[in-house]
């Protein structure tokens, strides 16, 4: 446990003093609330041509639970795999190895640090969107509580495969990003998903944020979209049984 | 006094092929024991079979009265290391990675008194990534011994070193000996092997060829030792009656006397005892390279 937490500690001082995955958890979630709060204001849309666009609600009321995901996401899915690839590159894992560290320890090491990042950037995010916008507040504190907890545990895992399997820190970088861009135009978290082509709308639906979003959104809005929840813990169980398979110390 | 490492028949394959097929040595209590051998010879996977950081296939094997096949965490809490090619976060400072790693094993000695003996306090607060080589080593070797060790392995430590942080981390490892502890040093520096090291196996070609001391080795692969000197006295056939003396080679001036054993203070004994005083007396013995190279077959 004593492992743990300094490991836990350490690795929170590390991801601070990187500046890309700082940039990447704190102040591009926020440009992005501001870019896209001012193209579409929080009035509820009329349906066009029949369509209900972002799921009947004010653009801010869907946008901002959705960010909040998508801060998760962005900590799990680029900075764990590049942080966890680059110990193993330099050979600080198969240290940490020799010293009698577990793989639970290193993988909930990860995982304790995006939780906390997470929570301090949606915190963060928040007050920035209840300053700017009239944005409605969630309906459950602790059902959204919940869901964070179950989003950064899925995406973390998701996160641990990945650096588990791709080599280097550089790979690493690259992949996260490049899942981490398309979830976030699929995902839910850009255009409204509703003016997506269908084909864009199914490719959506293999998108992990996709149905992070939506179970962010149901807890804050007190919305149900249904099957979301399973489709996601299936996901995180799968990456957790992969990443355990896969993770390797050097 | 029971032997810190004692390995027998060592076999370790991956697949189908054999990375060690027959190693044997041990260890004891607070020696330096140099484990020295070409690339490929086998040296690193036979220390990580010892530190139960790899399966061993086949042989027996103890390290500190363990099996590290099945006490493989135990072991690892009572043994330090510096592995090759393992370094640390850039952005990592000193004294973090000290309180880290003294928190894996308790029981150790408090990480400030280690940081302070190995000279590191000025670095406290300094990042790993802004370390010279010199003093990264200095943080490993602490580190290798935070957690109190009765045992550290150091692969390949020098490796890369300018020639003084080489002679400074010779000087690190004499201390964690001195301080009781037993080392076994991976290398395949000669230099350092001959310097450091009070017992050496050679490796070559996944097998144990070799075990001594480094002195040992030179006098029983080393192929005698040749005594040089100039003189104007004439014949010096006298040096021939000796058992230490093979052979005595005198051209114009300069004479060549091959032999074994004390053959420079024969030979010097001898002439002086004739009123000779030859100012460039000189014995060359085989170095650990030559015998190195002749045991292993190495330049062919």
């Amino acid at each position: 446990m004593r492992s743990f937490v300094r490991l836990s500690w350490v690795n929170l001082k590390l991801f601070l003093r990187e500046p890309l995955t700082v940039v990447f958890s704190f102040a591009l979630p926020l440009i992005i609330l501001f870019v896209l709060g001012g193209v579409f204001g929080n009035e509820v849309s009329q349906p066009v041509d029949g369509t209900v666009v972002f799921r009947g609600q004010g653009p801010m009321s869907y946008y901002v639970p959705a960010y909040v995901a998508l801060v998760i996401a962005s900590v799990c899915v680029i900075s764990i795999p590049t942080h966890l690839a680059g110990d193993r590159e330099r050979g600080v894992l198969k240290r940490f190895h020799a010293s009698s560290v577990t793989s639970w320890t290193v993988a909930g090491a990860e995982m304790a640090v995006a939780f906390v990042v997470s929570t301090v950037s949606a915190a963060i995010l928040l007050t920035a969107a209840w300053i700017a916008y009239d944005f409605e507040a969630p309906r459950s504190v602790p059902m959204v509580f919940g869901v964070v907890v179950i989003l950064t545990v899925g995406f973390a895992l998701f996160g641990i495969f990945l650096g588990s399997i791709l080599p280097s820190a550089r790979a690493a970088q690259a992949v996260g990003m490049l899942v981490w861009f398309v979830m976030l135009f699929l995902g839910g978290a850009g255009p409204p998903p509703e003016v997506m082509t269908g084909g864009m709308q199914t490719l959506a639906d293999f998108t992990p944020l996709w149905h992070a979003v939506l179970m962010m959104q149901d807890a804050w809005l007190g919305l149900d979209a249904g099957l979301s929840w399973g489709v996601f813990i299936v996901i995180g169980a799968a990456s957790a049984l992969l990443g355990i398979r896969f993770l390797r110390w050097e | 006094m029971t032997s810190v490492i004692d390995v027998r028949h060592l076999e370790k394959r991956y697949g189908r092929y054999v990375a060690v097929e027959d190693v044997s040595f041990s260890v004891e209590p607070a020696e330096i024991f140099g484990i020295l051998g070409p690339n490929g010879a086998g040296k690193t996977t036979t220390i990580e079979c010892l530190q139960g950081l790899r399966h061993a296939d086949g042989g027996e094997l103890a390290v500190l009265g363990y099996d590290p096949r099945v006490n493989a965490n135990r072991l690892r809490r009572e043994v330090g290391s510096q592995l090759q090619e393992s370094a640390l976060p850039d952005r990592m400072k000193v004294w973090e990675a000290l309180d880290l790693f003294s928190s894996f094993v308790p029981g150790g000695p408090p990480w400030e008194s280690v940081m302070e003996q190995w000279g590191l306090s000025e670095k406290r607060s300094a990042k790993f990534g802004s370390l010279s080589g010199g003093q990264q080593q200095r943080l490993f070797v602490a580190l290798a011994v935070v957690n109190g060790p009765r045992l550290v392995f150091f692969d390949e430590m020098t490796t890369g070193l300018d020639p003084v942080s080489r002679r400074v981390t010779w000087d690190l490892v004499r201390q964690v000996r001195d301080q009781g502890t037993t080392v076994v040093l991976v290398t395949h520096f000669m230099d350092e092997a001959e310097e450091l090291c009070d017992r050496i196996a050679v490796i070559d070609d996944k097998r144990v060829v070799a075990v001594g001391t480094p002195a040992a080795l030179i006098e029983r692969y080393g192929g005698g030792v040749t005594v040089t000197f100039s003189t104007d006295a004439g014949d010096v056939g006298y040096l021939e009656q000796f058992d230490e003396v093979d052979a005595v080679e005198q051209t114009g001036r300069r004479v060549s006397v091959t032999g074994r054993g004390p053959l420079l203070a024969v030979v010097a004994a001898e002439l002086v005892a004739h009123g000779e005083k030859p100012i460039d007396l000189a014995a060359n013995r085989a170095s650990l390279e030559d015998v190195f190279l002749t045991i292993t077959g190495g330049g062919s």
